[in-house]
Parts: structure tokens; C-alpha cells; sequence
């Protein structure tokens, strides 16, 4: 799966959690853009977790602030 | 220059926005003089108390205040330094010794609180490349231990075992698993499905920390908790406690069958580097634990209460955190926060102290009237309070 397929993914996957359908570009910041807060991020990140079957710690949840960091996440996650 | 502070501004607002509808403070209650485990005189005020964690009521119980006078005789007023140095008194090993023979463990580490318990337990057994799998409504005494590790922190939805497994499947072969959980999760009095948690978290190899905090003394045959009422105790590996609620004192501490546990005493940062308990508190701890090993009316009438309670509460129209009382914590959900800081000022006008709890401390963003039971509650203050519930719901338009 390359960079353009995780992004298809992670998009439909967020679409539920998106729920002022803000317009996402690699630049969105969960907390400031998308306003999440700690439950919705645990919800999200199971997600996509879950889809992927991946494992994104907390410790790697830090580094994450926006929609792009998290796509690079999951493509070298995958591997 | 940047102000410090300014994160703060949020919280500082909203705690301004909260007292300027005329409401007293909520988190600045005062207990002028304490009468009994239940009753204590706040603003001039006789109060029932129903937001202690006394469970047990054994802060006024004769033998436990003799224990601790007698100490301050013996040993005086403090230890001033860590149990590693010139910290451990013999009232410490007689109340490690009391621990082991209530869980019937073979160790038993005491610190100076059960936050530290915990912080001092997690941090140092799960290290670098070492899996966190834990349950999202942990204490924050548990999220600070994760914090202050190495370990990659994984968290599942409560109580939730399908995600748990999920998480425990995808931990990279080899590397160490700790799975952390609570046996009543404190916010809403729930308790958690250990038995087939512990199942899931051994068959994937996983070491096990359980937090008995809220029910050591009266849930399981022995008191030792949910893990022995479900019939697991066995396979935990480390339980957590506090002296600071059934027990009565202050002062947490860890029990495990670990060959190896012994070396915790050196390496365990927030046991080492800090001052140990005064030898009055040790003592009413060691007196305390040993009456609890035979408590047994205490604890029938403690449930007595918490149905009572609980049934009465409800009946009264009230959203309760659980549908059946699972703990001696009744958990009164409330629309938000503003309604919630009426009622609990209501309540106390009608002379009854709950805990109100808000966010962050609870889930789902919930304001709480927490009640939390006594054994030393009688079945006719059970009904008053009941009563007060009755009238400040209506008061406050909640019921």
C-alpha cells in the first residue's frame, strides 16, 4: 500500500469523526483544526489501528500533530 | 516576557465562570471539626459525609488511634528519611508483615502514597522496548507512571476486552507486556470483568498489574479485592493499594509473588527518593489491616448500605453510573456542570457532602455527584440521605 492509499484510507476512516467537516489537507491539526479530544483520539486511533493492524503508542501519538505526520506514521508503520 | 500561567487560563475562567452564578466552591470545602467517620461540622454545619473513600470507617476505631498515639510515644513524630537509609522503623516491617498475611503474598513494599505506589511500581517494571496495555478510565496515578517510563503506552476503551486483545496481538514478539487494570474503576463505581481480562492478558504472555485501591476490605471473600472475588488473584502479579481509604491512614503499597520482587527496594526511584511514612501512620496502618482481616459485619452492613442507597437513588428518577451497585461508590450522573455545582450546594445546605467531580477527571466529559458508603453509615442515616436527595434534586430541577 503506498502513500496515496493509506491517505485514501485514513480519510474514510476519519469521516465519522469529522464532525464540523472541516477540509483536510496534510496541514490539519487534530487538536486545533479538528478539535479532538482524548476519547475521540482513542476512538480514531483504534480505527486505524484496527484497519491496518497496527500498533500507534501514545509515545508515538505525541509526535503526531497533523493529518500528514499521520499518514507517514502509518505508511512506515505498515512497513 | 510569556506568562507561565497562561495555559492555565482555560481552567482559571471556568472556575470563575462556575462561582460567579453565586454557587460555594465545590473544591474548597473546609471540615472544621471531624465527629466521626461519617459526620464531620463544615461552615458551622453538621454534614453526613458520602464522599469520603473511609469504606471501613476505621478512622476512629479505638485500637487503630491507640496504635498510632502509642507510636508517636515510641518512635515520635516522623522517620525524616527514606526507607533505603534511616526510613525503616519496625512498625514498617510490621506493617509489610500484616499486607502479606491479608493478601497472603509473599512480598509487600509500602510508600509514602498509593499515587507513589503506583508511579514508583510502573515506571520502573516496564522500561524501554517494554508494551503498557491499559484501560483508558485509569487513575491518574497509573497515567503518570506510564508517563514518567520508557514503555510504549497502549490504551483501550474501558473495560473493553475484544480491544484489548487486539492490542496485545499486535505487540511485537518478545518484547515485555505489562497490562494495567483497576478492580473498581472509582469514577463511576464499576468494576471490571477481571476474570476473563486476566485470561486474555496471560494466554499473550502479559505481566498483570491490578489497582485494588477501592475495594480492599470489602469485595471478596477475604477483602482482598475484585481479582479474589472473581476467583484470579492468583494470576496477578502485582497488586496496588492505598492505605488512604479502607485502611483509614495515608500510605500505598504493592503485594506480589515475584521471586525477584525484593530488588524494587533499590531500584524503584519514588520509593527510594523520598521520605518514609511516620511511624504513627505505619501503626494505625498495621492495626487497621489486621482488623480488616475480620471484618466481616462491617462488610455485609457496607453492601447493605451501598443497595440501599443505590435503589433509593434511582427510584427517585436520578441517572446512576451503573445499574446495579458494583462497589461501595454510587455515582450520580448530573446534565452538567453548572446543574451539577447547584445540586451539590443543595446538598450541602441540606447537611450531606458528595463529591462533585468534572472533567478531566471523568470520562465521557461527565459531571459527577459521587457518593461513596461507609460501614459506619446507619441504615437511618442511609434514608436521610435519601431524603436530601430527594429535596435538592427537585431544588436544583434535576428530578
Amino acid at each position: 500500500m503506498d502513500r496515496t492509499e493509506v491517505d485514501t484510507t485514513i480519510r474514510t476512516l476519519l469521516e465519522p469523526f469529522n464532525k464540523k467537516g472541516v477540509a483536510i489537507s496534510d496541514g490539519t491539526s487534530f487538536t486545533d483544526d479538528l478539535e479532538f479530544d482524548s476519547l475521540t483520539v482513542m476512538d480514531f486511533v483504534a480505527a486505524i489501528e484496527d484497519e491496518f493492524d497496527i500498533i500507534i503508542s501514545m509515545n508515538q501519538q505525541a509526535e503526531i500533530e497533523n493529518y500528514g505526520q499521520l499518514v507517514d506514521a502509518v505508511v512506515k508503520l505498515r512497513g | 516576557m510569556t506568562d507561565l500561567f497562561s495555559k492555565f487560563d482555560d481552567i482559571i475562567e471556568m472556575r470563575r465562570a462556575l462561582l460567579a452564578t453565586g454557587v460555594e466552591d465545590p473544591f474548597n470545602l473546609v471540615m472544621e471539626r471531624v465527629l466521626s467517620p461519617t459526620v464531620a461540622v463544615c461552615n458551622g454545619r453538621e454534614t453526613i459525609l458520602l464522599g469520603t473513600y473511609n469504606y471501613m470507617g476505621m478512622t476512629f476505631d479505638p485500637d487503630v488511634i491507640d496504635a498510632g498515639k502509642e507510636a508517636l510515644d515510641l518512635f515520635g513524630s516522623g522517620t525524616t528519611g527514606s526507607r533505603v537509609l534511616n526510613g525503616t522503623y519496625i512498625g514498617h516491617r510490621e506493617v509489610e508483615d500484616a499486607l502479606k498475611e491479608f493478601y497472603a503474598m509473599e512480598h509487600a513494599m509500602v510508600f509514602s502514597t498509593g499515587y507513589q505506589a503506583n508511579l514508583g511500581i510502573i515506571s520502573t517494571i516496564a522500561g524501554k522496548g517494554d508494551y503498557i496495555v491499559l484501560d483508558i478510565d485509569s487513575h491518574a496515578s497509573i497515567w503518570d507512571g506510564c508517563k514518567m517510563g520508557d514503555a510504549e503506552v497502549v490504551p483501550f476503551r474501558h473495560n473493553d476486552m475484544e480491544a484489548m486483545e487486539k492490542r496485545l496481538k499486535r505487540i511485537p514478539e518478545g518484547a515485555g507486556k505489562l497490562v494495567i487494570l483497576e478492580g473498581v474503576y472509582s469514577m463511576l463505581g464499576d468494576i471490571a470483568p477481571l476474570k476473563e481480562m486476566i485470561g486474555i492478558a496471560k494466554a499473550h504472555g502479559a505481566m498483570v498489574l491490578v489497582d485494588e485501591a477501592h475495594s480492599m476490605g470489602f469485595i471478596g471473600p477475604n477483602g482482598r479485592g475484585v481479582a479474589e472475588d472473581q476467583g484470579v488473584l492468583d494470576q496477578v502479579d502485582f497488586v496496588i493499594g492505598t492505605f488512604s481509604k479502607s485502611v483509614g491512614t495515608v500510605g500505598g503499597f504493592c503485594v506480589s509473588n515475584h521471586p525477584k520482587f525484593e530488588v524494587m527496594r533499590l531500584v524503584c526511584r519514588p520509593y527510594v527518593f523520598t521520605a518514609s511514612l511516620p511511624p504513627s501512620v505505619v501503626a494505625t496502618a498495621a492495626t487497621s489491616i489486621r482488623k480488616l482481616m475480620h471484618a466481616g459485619n462491617k462488610r455485609a452492613h457496607l453492601w447493605e448500605n451501598s443497595r440501599t442507597l443505590h435503589a433509593g437513588v434511582k427510584a427517585l428518577g436520578f441517572t446512576l453510573g451503573t445499574d446495579e451497585p458494583q462497589s461501595a461508590i454510587i455515582s450520580v450522573i448530573m446534565p452538567d456542570l453548572e446543574r451539577g455545582a447547584a445540586m451539590w450546594e443543595a446538598l450541602l445546605h441540606e447537611g450531606l457532602y458528595v463529591n462533585l467531580a468534572r472533567p478531566p477527571a471523568t470520562p465521557a466529559n461527565m459531571t459527577l455527584l459521587r457518593c461513596s458508603l461507609c460501614a459506619e453509615h446507619t441504615e437511618e442515616q442511609v434514608e436521610r440521605i435519601i431524603g436530601m436527595f430527594e429535596r435538592a434534586g427537585k431544588a436544583a430541577g434535576i428530578i
